[in-house]
């Protein structure tokens, strides 16, 4: 367990050390900070003895050193549009974005698993074709489009659902104000969750269905039968745990896909996370807060892979968390 | 399959009678997806033809018809069957145009995927040891990024330095370059693993053992034996080359609204669909829809028939 | 009658270019303590057989005609409910190989807990009483800490004890054995075969055990029968029919052991191989491979001929037989 910890903070510091250069080469080249600062009514030795007085003329290492002491303690530089600490301005959009993608995983969760099972189980069954018919027309659309046409349908044809926003929020605490607790904030919620899971859904239904139908094939699985087991059991421990195994890994690597679909899914509802932040960040080349977004996803990919491999571990007896497998 | 089909007589002989054609000719899904991909396919290829207006031809674009809705409704114009966007463009016509360039980027992109996977996988294969190694760990950290994220940071950032101007002349080509080398583990893994399986038959031996050198052997004898699992990764790869460029124009990190794909003329109807004109953004939707669906159905059908060992993650 | 009593069995396998046909017009019966050998190459059928019994074939393999009674019941008429109760608990079965008959997320007592679970009322904790009574009985080394431990955590030898003990677990009346020791290194096979030989004769079991090894079902067992192709093609007490094999095939059988063989000169080999089961000749299967094969034999196939406590199916058999019978009854 403790060579386990050790590799993955270790693995941490290799990821975010490698975003922190990407990141600070970014703060080096894009936009000047002197204009962003002083405006362009300075004369150029003013600006020379500004840049010299800020280490801009320093060397790359000595800067980067400097960005990095910085980084550390959480200071990633003021929001050149927002006037206030970067890192500060993308925290408080965070739990909008963590709700959505709380909302979207639930929809996942609680719908890929019965289906795709069952559809492994009964392949033939109407049910199954439906949803596999179904699925290849999920995974074909992509989330934006869905995000697009279910506000088109629900939100401005039939007027059943809000179309944009978070709605009625309720306070929590710190910077977690919560859709969670008011029908009006959990209406907002429908529709982006349901477009945040349009391809997952599908992608993990159909993943569950081949690796259960090969798993069912297995030796072990006829193993079971042979012992007179009962089918439930049979289904849903011997051939449900197995399958999970490649599920759990697939869904460690689309921790990352789905990041980028709350930035198209937030840009459709204008919901106020994270990901619609960047994209205003970007457009008005806000880069201390590009920086800023990067390293917070950066820190969620490093901490839900630590979890999912966490999982997997205990799913599977053969890898020991200690060592490799 | 369009190489079998311009070969010799004996080859088309030899393609009638396979199992690929025979499962082709019986499964009615297959059919009709091959048949819409094929029209949607010459309708992009014969845009210039087809299309009653050039979209890029600003000459042609009068803002005086800006968003009149197709011509089946009311107030609709004969000119435009499928109305107009909100410059005075015909949809019919930029829809030509547009899937066009999204089909161009979804092609060019796998062809160099599959161009850098099959390289780096045959290399990875053949030689094994640490070059095998070390191009697996790579495939391996490359995998564990999501493309698509990925994509919109480097995109954004190549945006923010250049300017939006300059990019917007360089999206096409950035576009393909991003998504094309994002996702090359996908064929790297499949044709090593293919490789591996292959290089313990005896005909490899056999080819070594008469001499022959070792990039021949690699490219006369195994690289015909990855195709069918290069052909079913290929065909889903395009699906999802097309989605991930239609999602980058939508964000506004993609082609440009003067020069757009199917993704960016989405992007450029959304404003207007609460004010009513949906057809600026459904309609190359739908088209949207219909070509990444026909493309994975297409997809699967052939993982079916050809069944190759994938290799799983 | 006997306890288990397969009749006429037939089995196909629903390809996409048809249906073709693996097993035809197999019969044969077992009791309690009785040991049966099927023997023949790989794809003669015999592991199709094994699995039939219990209904237990992968697609697209399918039980078409025939019956197989056990206790005076027909299994293949049984509902799911009453088979799953026979399978595990009055029959139960062991693998090929053991490497991938457990099921590698589950710990061994789990594994053999839940199988006494399915058929008796018994707590947790007397049954796993009892899965370690049946661990001691297979002499596993230290079976108290096996009952925690993962498949993945045992070597190949010790897997399969855990799987004979598990098929012990409930006391059944026959064990279908598929191969036992095949996928075992050759040190071990012969342990685990004396093992299984000696559980049987103590604990009185009928055994079904499937092989290509006719040593082996020499060794162990009363009755055997070989299959060639999907067909029995001699059937009889294993000492008449390893002492005088009738049958071409089972004589290049025998011949092929290495007992056999003189030293220094290179073993018999039945030359050719065995048809794939969509391009089974007409007449006699066998019949291309056949030093004796006559017209007669690729055109009929041949019914089975009494000869001695045993049956055979082949014209030749059948001529010599007949030749033998005729002066007796003329002198009559």
């Amino acid at each position: 367990m403790l060579a386990f910890l050790i590799r993955r903070i270790a693995q941490a510091a290799v990821v975010m050390f490698v975003i922190s250069l990407i990141s600070f080469s970014i703060q080096d080249n894009l936009g000047d900070p002197l204009r962003e600062l002083v405006g362009q009514a300075v004369s150029e030795q003013e600006r020379n003895a500004l840049r010299e007085e800020m280490g801009l003329n320093d060397p790359f290492l000595t800067q980067y050193w400097r960005f990095a002491k910085k980084a550390v303690q959480g200071d990633l530089g003021d929001s050149y549009f927002f006037k206030e600490p970067a890192l500060q301005v993308i925290l408080k959009k965070l739990p909008a974005t963590l709700e959505l993608v709380f909302g979207a995983t639930l929809i996942i969760v609680l719908l890929s698993v019965p289906l795709g099972v069952f559809s492994a189980i009964r392949p033939r069954h109407w049910l199954s074709k439906l949803v596999m018919g179904v699925s290849i027309i999920g995974i074909s659309i992509p989330v934006f489009l869905t995000a697009i046409l279910l506000m088109y349908v629900f939100a401005i044809e039939l007027g059943l659902m809000p179309s944009f926003g978070r709605g009625e929020l309720v306070h929590v605490f710190g910077y977690w104000d919560s859709g969670f607790f008011t029908w009006d904030g959990i209406k907002h919620l429908i529709l982006p969750s349901i477009a945040l899971s349009s391809i997952m859904l599908p992608l993990f239904i159909r993943l569950i269905r081949s690796e259960m139908m090969e798993v069912l094939e297995s030796e072990y699985v006829r193993y079971a039968w042979a012992k007179g087991l009962n089918p439930k059991r049979i289904y849903f421990l011997h051939a449900l745990k197995n399958t999970m195994l490649p599920v759990i890994t697939v869904g460690g690597v689309q921790i990352g896909t789905m990041v980028a679909y709350t930035i198209l899914t937030e840009t459709v509802f204008q919901w106020p996370g994270m990901g619609f932040l960047f994209l205003e960040a970007v457009n008005r080349v806000d880069t201390p807060l590009i920086v800023a977004y990067l390293i917070v996803v950066g820190a969620i990919f490093v901490i839900t892979n630590t979890i999912v491999d966490l999982i997997y571990g205990l799913v599977n007896p053969t890898v020991k968390l200690a060592g490799k497998q | 399959m369009q190489s079998n089909v311009k070969a010799s007589p004996s080859r088309w002989a030899q393609f009638k009678d396979s199992h690929f054609w025979h499962s082709f000719k019986k499964d009615k899904i297959a059919i009709v997806s091959f048949t819409i991909f094929a029209l949607i396919l010459s309708a992009s290829l014969l845009a210039p033809v087809l299309a009653p207006f050039d979209p890029y031809d600003l000459t042609q674009v009068d803002i005086m018809d800006a968003e009149i809705p197709p011509n089946w409704q009311e107030n609709g114009d004969e000119r435009f069957v499928f109305g107009t966007d909100s410059q005075g463009r015909d949809m019919w016509s930029t829809i030509l145009y547009g899937t066009r360039i999204s089909l161009m980027i979804g092609v060019c992109a796998v062809l160099l995927q599959a161009f850098l996977g099959i390289v780096i996988g045959l290399i990875a294969g053949y030689f094994g040891g640490k070059v095998d190694n070390f191009l697996m760990r790579l495939a391996d950290i490359q995998l564990s990024f999501s493309t698509l994220m990925v994509a919109i940071i480097v995109l954004a950032v190549f945006q923010a330095a250049f300017g939006a101007e300059l990019y917007q002349e360089l999206a096409l080509f950035m576009l393909i370059m991003v998504i094309g080398i994002a996702e090359w583990p996908q064929y790297a893994r499949t044709v090593r693993a293919t490789v591996l399986a292959e290089r313990k038959k005896e005909y490899v031996d056999a080819a070594r053992v008469i001499g022959l050198r070792s990039n021949r052997i690699m490219f006369r004898h195994i690289l015909p034996n990855t195709l069918s699992p290069v052909l079913v990764i290929s065909t889903v790869q395009i699906a999802n080359a097309i989605i991930s460029e239609a999602s980058l124009s939508f964000l506004g990190l993609g082609m440009p609204p003067s020069k757009p794909s199917l993704g960016s003329l989405i992007s450029s109807g959304f404003e207007f669909i609460f004010s009513g004109s949906w057809w600026i953004t459904i309609i190359p939707g739908i088209v949207l829809i219909c070509l990444v669906l026909v493309v994975n159905l297409l997809g699967d059908w052939m993982r079916d028939v050809l069944n190759p060992k994938l290799y799983k993650g | 009658m006997a306890l288990l009593e397969v009749k006429n069995l037939e089995v196909k396998f629903g390809l996409r270019s048809g249906a073709v046909t693996a097993l035809r017009d197999i019969s044969f019966t077992v009791d309690r303590g009785q040991r049966l050998g099927i023997v023949g190459e790989s794809g003669a059928g015999k592991s199709v057989a094994a699995f039939s019994i219990l209904n237990l074939l992968s697609r697209p393999g399918y039980i078409s005609s025939g019956e197989i009674n056990f206790d005076g019941k027909n299994l293949l008429k049984m509902s799911p409910d009453q088979l799953r109760n026979v399978r595990g608990n009055r029959i139960s079965m062991i693998f090929q190989d053991p490497m991938m008959t457990l099921n590698p997320v589950l710990t061994v007592g789990a594994q053999m807990v839940e199988c006494l679970q399915a058929h008796t009322r018994v707590s947790k904790e007397d049954a796993r009483k009892i899965a370690l009574e049946k661990l001691k009985l297979v002499q596993i080394p230290s079976p108290e800490k096996r009952l925690d431990q993962y498949p993945h955590e045992l070597s190949g030898g010790m897997k399969q004890r855990i799987i004979i003990a598990i098929a012990l677990l409930l006391n059944p009346d026959i064990i279908i054995a598929d191969e036992p020791t095949t996928a075992l290194d050759v040190t071990i096979q012969a342990e685990i075969m004396d093992l299984l030989l000696e559980l049987c004769t103590s604990q009185n079991l009928g055994l079904i055990l499937i092989t290509h090894d006719l040593g082996v079902v020499s060794q162990v067992t009363q009755q055997m029968i070989v299959m060639y192709a999907g067909k029995i093609i001699e059937q009889g007490p294993t000492k008449e029919i390893i002492n005088d094999a009738q049958h071409p095939y089972t004589q290049g059988l025998i011949n092929a052991l290495p007992q056999q063989g003189v030293p220094g000169e290179r073993l018999y080999q039945i030359p050719g191989a065995m048809p794939p089961l969509q391009r089974i000749p007409k007449g006699c299967a066998f019949h291309p491979r056949c030093t004796y094969a006559q017209e007669r034999c690729e055109k009929e196939q041949p019914d089975f001929t009494i000869s001695g406590g045993c049956r055979v199916a082949c014209h030749m058999v059948e001529d010599m037989i007949k030749q033998a019978n005729v002066p007796a009854s003329e002198e009559k």
